[in-house]
């Protein structure tokens, strides 16, 4: 589990203070991926290097497996780190020594013996696929190679919690797959919990459980993925989400909208199948004429999520009890439309 | 034109010299400037041992003998010299202050080749729970390890024309040779054979240099 309680982080630029994160307060479970999204300049790598105290908190707490990390001696956050591994945008590999010797290094740094070490790392490049390239260098692997030797690296010493810094961000659409897909592995099989961050939503919707929108220092929304895919509260977040599923009602429907005499239309967003047997609801109990414009549905994860546009017709009195069931039936509804 | 009064042996013995002085203060200036660099390197702001004090101290007093050109430093630290070897001339007398001058000379490069090192390798040390020790030994120097293997080439080229200098001291060596021989007794076949000789050496340690930096680098 790791916890962020008001952390605000300043760095110092020749007399001029800037403000990377504002009192940002975070709650990751254990065992969640958990995805940081935001534009460049955002504060997510701050935000993530914070987490193992490669960025000390101007001021709050970041409390990681029930340590808060601020009181702890060096040698003791050293320790901590041990148990926090990180990957990164490019990797941060030794170039001069081989992927056996890259794998092996957090263990030769815990004075294990030549044996064991030998073991962890070929179970490891075993886990990650790459038995056959213990002997070779960084230099002749190509870029989702280099990443799982670096998640390799990363797992050597049995965290619990796995950071992920732009991870796949140096990798081609497919290479990205098979390392989400890898760390999605490494998440259900070990059940390491994951931090990553990224610029990109299609990531977060791949592999992210929880998800955090960032934006200029502050964390501007936080939730499920899904609910977050299905209901962005914040203008920001709503351009990411759109960014991969599809959110806006075409302007033919709006034409087409236009040349209905009357009637109320409302969008209403939905998970799966949440809206049930709305529809049919609607008509034989409200007496409403529905007809559904418009529907999109996108799947996130194992899910999926999407809206309807739905034209109701009838008397006032009747639409806006139909209106009020949607409500009382834990879905929402948005008006997009009324032709009087 | 073939014609000069310096024998065989001469030139052997000159030979040897320059050796003997590269070489040695070669070795000695290693082992101040190396760890000079490192300490250089680690004790910066934001290093991974960031120490104002050390820092701010080192640095200028690297910068000061860095100053100094070889020959000044040669006669202005005699009485150190002396005071360490017991004599003021000859081949062991001009090693002291090739060392003096070398060291620093290799702080410099050892702190510019560690520096080449890539900040995510630092990272990535830190972030496995390294001490500074450990991410000295176990990153920074090995990913430094071709361009310092450049570095001390530089340094043994220096070396080489400094020892040259050294025949002001009588410090022999083959720059000796042709300041004694080739200039002040007219002898310009010694003069055109040193001059080969000097080049030649030259070509070799660069090429020896390159050769390993590249086979350590991968």
């Amino acid at each position: 589990m790791i916890k962020l309680e008001d952390v605000t982080k300043v760095f110092k630029v020749k007399d001029k203070e800037i403000k990377a994160l504002h009192n940002i307060s975070l709650h990751i479970n254990k065992g969640d991926i958990f995805g940081v999204i935001g534009l460049s300049g955002a504060g997510k790598s701050t935000l993530i290097r914070t987490i193992n105290f490669l960025e000390r908190p101007t001021s709050g707490k970041v409390i990681v497996e029930g340590e808060a990390l601020h009181a702890l001696k060096k040698q003791q956050l050293r320790q901590v780190r041990k148990n926090i591994g990180m990957i990164f945008q490019h990797f941060n590999l030794l170039q001069t020594k081989t992927i056996f010797q890259n794998v092996a290094i957090p263990l030769i740094l815990e004075k294990q013996n030549k044996q064991a070490i030998r073991e962890r790392v070929m179970e490891l490049l075993s886990f990650v696929g790459l038995e056959d390239k213990a002997n070779d260098y960084p230099s002749q692997l190509s870029g989702g190679q280099k990443q799982r030797v670096g998640i390799a690296r990363a797992l050597a010493t049995n965290p619990s919690i796995l950071l992920c810094d732009e991870a796949t961000s140096a990798l081609d659409p497919q290479t990205t797959d098979s390392v989400l897909d890898l760390l999605k592995k490494i998440n259900e099989t070990y059940n390491i919990t994951i931090v990553m961050i990224a610029h990109d939503m299609n990531i977060i919707k791949k592999i992210c459980h929880r998800v955090a929108v960032m934006e200029d220092g502050k964390i501007i929304e936080t939730g499920d993925v899904i609910d977050v895919f299905k209901e962005p509260k914040h203008a920001s977040t709503e351009k990411f989400v759109e960014t991969v599923v599809h959110r806006n009602i075409p302007s033919s429907i709006y034409t087409l909208m236009e040349k209905k005499k009357d009637g109320v239309f409302i969008q209403i967003p939905f998970i799966n199948d949440q809206t049930g047997t709305l529809v049919s609801t609607l008509s034989k109990e409200f007496q409403l004429d529905v007809d559904m414009v418009y529907a999109s549905m996108d799947e996130i994860k194992d899910d999926q999520v999407g809206f309807m546009v739905l034209h109701l017709l009838g008397t006032e009195n009747d639409i806006q009890n139909g209106l009020q069931y949607i409500k009382s039936n834990n879905m929402t509804y948005q008006e997009v439309g009324r032709n009087v | 034109m073939f014609e000069t009064t310096v024998t065989t042996e001469q030139f052997i013995q000159a030979m040897v010299d320059t050796f003997y002085m590269v070489g040695f203060s070669l070795v000695v200036g290693s082992i101040i400037g190396i760890p000079l660099g490192i300490l250089l390197v680690v004790t910066k702001p934001n290093g991974i041992l960031q120490n104002k004090v050390v820092f701010n101290l080192l640095n200028p007093i690297i910068n000061m003998f860095r100053s100094l050109p070889f020959i000044i430093l040669l006669v202005a630290i005699i009485p150190f010299t002396r005071f360490i070897t017991g004599t003021s001339i000859g081949t062991s007398a001009a090693i002291v202050p090739l060392i003096v001058y070398v060291a620093p000379f290799i702080a410099r490069l050892v702190e510019n080749s560690i520096l080449e090192v890539d900040d995510g390798i630092i990272e990535a040390a830190t972030s496995m729970g390294a001490t500074p020790l450990q991410t000295i030994w176990y990153f920074l120097l090995p990913e430094a390890l071709g361009s310092l293997v450049l570095s001390l080439t530089t340094a043994s080229i220096s070396l080489l024309s400094a020892t040259a200098m050294a025949g002001a001291v009588g410090g022999g060596g083959i720059g000796d040779l042709a300041i004694s021989y080739g200039y002040e007794r007219f002898d310009s076949f010694i003069m055109l054979v040193t001059v080969i000789t000097l080049i030649i050496i030259v070509q070799i340690m660069q090429s020896i240099g390159n050769f390993i930096a590249v086979k350590l680098r991968k």
